[in-house]
């Protein structure tokens, strides 16, 4: 049974591409046969952030209109087997999305046996976005520590109570919260929303926890997700949250500040961050 | 000494709010707004206005156009609003901004 997610958020620039990126790579690293899907019509990303822009000769708005055949379009990743890639087109118009030409879509990777079938949604609450939403099961909503984008998210969790084919046959999408770029030092100061008052504001339960970390931005630079490079700290987060959403239990982790080394605590200060 | 001053920096660095203490204050109160105005209005307005307007409009003549029905959400409790502007062509009157307001606690 192929189960559809979408990586949404309402705001940009937030991670949802990243997100989409790793979590597909995760998912096909523990062996499930997964697809990303970069609903992004007019600017295309998930391809160059999953390194594969080289190759994209046709892409979901031909296979919407029939032009190709989803065989023709889907990218299979070089590096992780069972992870595919259908990329968005980049010069169309965004209306060429459509309730029956998506459900087909994701008719089509359900029939040929795929687990996962990751949607990642453009930013904004336009057609594309809730193009990327409506057949899903779950729901990803990534999240900054920022209030723009609490914000935006809160809207956006408005419409997956609203607007989803589950909804319509009286079920409801199950929505996870990813918090990303979190950066614990700040939080400490004062200068940041922490993850508990993000998870109080928006009331649906954490996934993970992604530190602010220099291993994201190159890793996009390389067209790698930063989850196959397991020293990154990033990496590590987005393998816990790749676990969890399968079910796994792991605790949270880079929640806090990291701990103090020994000579430090030694010599520690009284306080060990004061505010 | 030098825990007392700082224990004398904490007093006064905690009488002034964080910035991320005052975002979560900022967010708590419009997200709460906008789930409102976004969950929607309860489905019985629209058939309240027009049951409204068919009581009202055996006395009045009323401008369909000219009348609203708002529901508004404070703290604890709900504001029913209704504005009804009676037609033009009616005898002219004082209209001390004809108001019905029904407070209800909140469910």
């Amino acid at each position: 049974m192929s189960k559809v997610i979408v990586v949404t958020s309402g705001k940009g620039g937030v991670g949802k591409t990243t997100t989409s990126a790793n979590v597909a790579t995760g998912l096909a690293l523990l062996g499930y046969r997964t697809v990303a899907i970069d609903f992004d019509v007019g600017l295309r990303n998930l391809d160059l952030v999953m390194g594969c822009e080289r190759r994209v000769v046709y892409d979901f708005v031909n296979v919407i209109k029939k032009e190709a055949s989803l065989r023709q379009a889907v990218i299979r990743d070089k590096r992780v087997e069972n992870l595919f890639i259908l990329p968005a087109s980049q010069t169309r118009d965004k209306d060429a999305l459509d309730v029956e030409g998506v459900g087909r879509v994701i008719e089509d990777f359900r029939a040929a046996q795929f687990d996962y079938i990751i949607c990642d949604s453009p930013a904004g609450i336009e057609r594309g976005a809730l193009m990327a939403m409506y057949f899903a099961d779950e729901a990803i909503v990534v999240t900054n520590p920022e209030v723009s984008s609490v914000r935006d998210s809160d809207r956006v969790l408005g419409l997956l109570d609203a607007k989803t084919r589950k909804v319509e046959t009286g079920e409801r999408v199950k929505t996870h919260l990813l918090l990303t770029r979190y950066a614990p030092g700040r939080v400490a100061k004062g200068e940041m929303l922490g993850y508990a008052d993000v998870l109080e504001l928006l009331g649906i339960p954490l996934l993970g926890v992604i530190p602010e970390s220099k291993a994201v931005l190159q890793a996009s630079n390389l067209g790698t997700p930063v989850i196959l490079d397991p020293t990154a700290d990033a990496a590590q987060a987005y393998l816990d949250v790749v676990a969890r959403f399968v079910g796994e239990e792991r605790p949270q982790r880079f929640l806090d500040v990291p701990k103090r080394g020994f000579f430090s605590r030694l010599f520690g200060e009284p306080t060990a961050y004061a505010g | 000494m030098r825990g007392r001053t700082m224990a004398l920096f904490d007093f006064f660095r905690r009488s002034e709010p964080t910035s991320a203490s005052m975002a979560k204050d900022r967010l708590q109160i419009i997200v709460t707004r906008e789930r409102a105005v976004t969950s929607g209005t309860p489905d019985y307005l629209a058939r309240l206005k027009q049951e409204l307007l068919e009581v009202i409009s055996k006395y009045e003549k009323v401008d369909l156009d000219r009348v609203s029905v708002n529901l508004e959400r404070n703290h604890g409790f709900d504001v029913l609003e209704l504005n009804i502007v009676l037609a033009d062509d009616s005898p002219p009157m004082p209209l001390p901004r004809p108001r019905a307001a029904l407070s209800a606690p909140r469910s």
